[in-house]
């Protein structure tokens, strides 16, 4: 058996090492161009199918749970018009870091795969540590996904409501806190809060 | 059936007829007594209802056969500007929309901005040192339990019309009463009144 499968790697390593004799190396150079567009194409559809709402609540856990949450709050339905999803507010447009949360993803399909959250009150009892993973993602940026939306220089402070607006000119204006300093629970129901500092 | 196919049409044109009957005779009533009724206008807001002397909070004196507008949804006041207490132990009333804030076992959204430690940073004004008392008027380090869920007795307000006047008139106003009614108060009025009524005299 092994012996076997050894002699069939062997032999398909010894094809790959041999220079080609049919093709030419223009061809074999344009076809290399042509099958790295195709799966290039193909990585990043399939990466784009992995970013919308659909996907991300097409799993019950974040169906029942977070999706329902949200749902109640301004960033599912307001006046403008304007939804945030899932992920703009989750993964980072920038395609590195893109990547390196989609890595980090994968730890969730793991989850999913063990059931680590697949009742209300797992989920309950993991959410401090799913939350304090954003936050901390989210205070290391700067918040950066609610700056993709919510720029505050292109914030007119006077049509803010007037706390609102002398809160964000004190510490926003001098850069010293961030949204998710005074935001959390924004999207969803916070955990127990009670050892975590928040303003 | 399929060797008659007169009986099926048969069939078929006695149910037309039977449903053309039964579309007229459901109809006639109904627009016989439309035009009885007068073209009422319908004034979404009045809740009291002059004829009847009655306030109809529900159907707002439209007729339950008729459909009314809904009233526009109360807007909540967002102004932030502190509102007088009508009476000194009055809970303030919240001058701000409270939309969404997460008040619960696990965080309490009014206390980010209101709690003391926070006060400073959000401008806001602090709860009240009785807040931190329990009921043997002990002081806490954190909120006293009773006081937790600030809704109980902090609410906003908003535009919707007041359904029932108010007659209540605060202390001050009650004190700044000019002289007359109070003939007809019993004895403690009397002696104030001159003495009430002699500064503005003595500024003359
Ligand atoms: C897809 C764009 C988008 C993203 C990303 C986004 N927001 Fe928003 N946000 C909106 C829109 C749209 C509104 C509603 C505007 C309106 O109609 O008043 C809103 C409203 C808000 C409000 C006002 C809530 C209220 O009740 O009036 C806050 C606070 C807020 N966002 C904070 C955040 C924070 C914090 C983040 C980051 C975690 C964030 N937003 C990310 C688009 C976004
Ligand atoms: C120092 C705390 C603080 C920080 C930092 C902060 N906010 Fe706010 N924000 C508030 C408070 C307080 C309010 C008004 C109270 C409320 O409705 O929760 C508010 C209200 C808002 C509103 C609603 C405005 C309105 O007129 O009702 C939006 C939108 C908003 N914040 C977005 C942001 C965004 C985006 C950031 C980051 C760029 C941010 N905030 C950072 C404290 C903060
Ligand atoms: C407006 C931005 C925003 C949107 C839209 C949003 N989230 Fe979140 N999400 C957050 C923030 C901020 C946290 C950190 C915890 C908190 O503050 O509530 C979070 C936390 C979470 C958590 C960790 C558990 C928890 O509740 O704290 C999960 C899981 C999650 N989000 C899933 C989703 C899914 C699925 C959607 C789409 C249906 C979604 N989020 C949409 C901002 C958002």
């Amino acid at each position: 058996m092994w012996s076997w499968a050894k002699r069939q790697l062997l032999g398909f390593w010894r094809i790959l090492r041999r220079p080609s004799r049919h093709y030419s190396l223009g061809f074999l150079t344009v076809a290399g161009f042509v099958v790295g567009i195709l799966f290039w194409g193909g990585f990043n559809t399939a990466l784009e199918a992995t970013n919308t709402e659909t996907f991300c609540t097409s799993c019950h856990e974040m169906r029942d749970n977070v999706f329902q949450e949200l749902k109640s709050t301004i960033h599912y339905t307001n006046r403008s018009g304007v939804r945030a999803t899932c992920p703009d507010c989750h993964v980072p447009h920038n395609w590195t870091d893109k990547i390196a949360r989609k890595m980090q993803a994968s730890k969730e399909v793991w989850g999913k795969i063990f059931g680590t959250i697949n009742t209300r009150e797992k989920f309950l009892d993991e959410r401090l540590i799913l939350a304090n993973h954003e936050w901390q993602r989210l205070k290391a940026n700067d918040s950066l996904e609610c700056r993709n939306c919510h720029n505050y220089d292109s914030m007119d402070l006077t049509r803010q409501a007037s706390r609102a607006a002398q809160v964000h000119k004190l510490w926003l204006g001098s850069g010293e806190k961030t949204c998710i300093d005074c935001h959390k629970g924004i999207a969803h129901r916070l955990p127990d809060m009670t050892e975590i500092p928040q303003g | 059936m399929r060797n008659k196919p007169w009986k099926t049409i048969g069939l078929a044109l006695l149910l037309v007829l039977v449903f053309a009957a039964g579309w007229k005779i459901g109809h006639a009533p109904r627009t016989g007594i439309a035009p009885k009724a007068p073209p009422m206008p319908v004034d979404a807001r009045a809740i009291f209802v002059p004829e009847s002397g009655q306030i109809d909070g529900l159907r707002r004196g439209v007729p339950v056969d008729q459909e009314g507008h809904p009233p526009p949804i109360a807007r909540v006041e967002n102004a932030d500007l502190k509102r007088v207490r009508a009476y000194p132990m009055q809970p303030p009333t919240i001058p701000h929309a409270i939309d969404g804030y997460q008040v619960d076992k696990n965080s309490n959204r009014c206390l980010l901005c209101h709690a003391r430690a926070n006060a400073a940073t959000f401008q806001a004004p602090p709860v009240s040192v009785t807040h931190y008392m329990d009921r043997d008027d002990q002081f806490l380090a954190t909120i006293s339990p009773r006081r937790y869920f600030c809704n109980q007795c902090h609410v906003v307000q908003t535009d919707a019309p007041v359904l029932v006047a108010s007659q209540f008139r605060d202390i001050d106003s009650v004190m700044a009463q000019p002289a007359t009614p109070a003939s007809a108060s019993p004895g403690p009025a009397e002696p104030r009144q001159p003495s009430s009524a002699a500064p503005p005299a003595a500024k003359e």
